[in-house]
């Protein structure tokens, strides 16, 4: 048996029972991506040609690769958070929600993790 | 059980389509498309370190006529988002909710996704690199 009261058991839990958090994080990760991205894309822009040797060269270099293992890392925990939140408002079914919503957990540390092996092979191979 | 009946989201049938819900719609639909991208995103990013072979591969893959379709639709998902978002965030803040101001706002990230777009692009075709 709780303790705790009616009242006490419901504030602050809606129908989802932790809304604040799920929106802090999607806004916070979305400020972090504003300079992560926009350097990505004027990066990718400004390099003189988009081949084999240029693009491994540029993210060779220290700098690159970090900020290349965060844009990776903060686009996959943002963008999983908003699927979810497309999954939570669109599939209605309990099971095919709950399948959903664990496949795209997965499918995204598997991403977001090959991403930043990736990176990490390219910055730290002799 | 009756709940089950109840209507449930999404009712859009019930709306009339104006600038407010289009470009919600459109942001989560770019937002989604985005997480695809990062698929994308991360097939390069892997080929590139598997060497110069793969790295070709997927290089040719992404010239192809879908594949550059692919990525004119990341663009535009991407900048559109960008800015929506930046929209959203200042919302959050309590910034631009006068009606005049949502819709001056909410055209902005349009035409300046659309225009920012093709710039990229131009920029891209004029240096060659397509």
């Amino acid at each position: 048996m709780s303790l705790r009261s009616p009242l006490g058991r419901v504030l602050g839990a809606g129908s989802a029972k932790d809304g604040t958090g799920h929106w802090w994080a999607q806004r916070v990760s979305a400020v972090a991506l504003i300079p992560l991205t926009l350097w990505f894309f004027w990066s990718l822009l400004l390099l003189p040609a988009l081949d084999y040797t240029t693009v491994h060269t540029w993210l060779s270099v220290p700098l690159s690769a970090f900020l290349a293992v965060l844009l990776v890392a903060v686009t996959a925990y943002h963008s999983y958070l908003g699927t979810n939140v497309v999954v939570e408002d669109y599939v209605h079914a309990h099971a095919a929600k709950l399948f959903l919503m664990l496949l795209l957990r997965f499918l995204y540390v598997l991403c977001g993790g090959a991403g930043i092996f990736a990176i990490l092979r390219i910055a730290l191979s002799p | 059980m009756s709940a089950r009946t109840r209507p449930l989201s999404p009712h859009l049938g019930v709306y009339r389509w104006q600038i407010g819900n289009t470009l919600s719609i459109l942001h989560r639909i770019t937002g989604v498309a985005l997480g695809v991208g990062l698929l994308a995103l991360s097939f390069w990013l892997v080929s590139l370190a598997g060497g110069e072979e793969s790295y070709r591969t997927t290089a040719r893959l992404f010239a192809s006529p879908i594949g550059l379709v692919c990525l004119f639709g990341w663009t535009f998902s991407f900048l559109y988002h960008l800015f929506n978002g930046i929209r959203h965030l200042c919302w959050d803040v309590g910034l631009g909710f006068e009606r005049t101001a949502r819709h001056a706002s909410g055209w902005f990230a349009v035409l300046a996704a659309l225009c920012a777009t093709l710039a990229t692009w131009a920029l891209l075709w004029q240096g060659g690199r397509l």
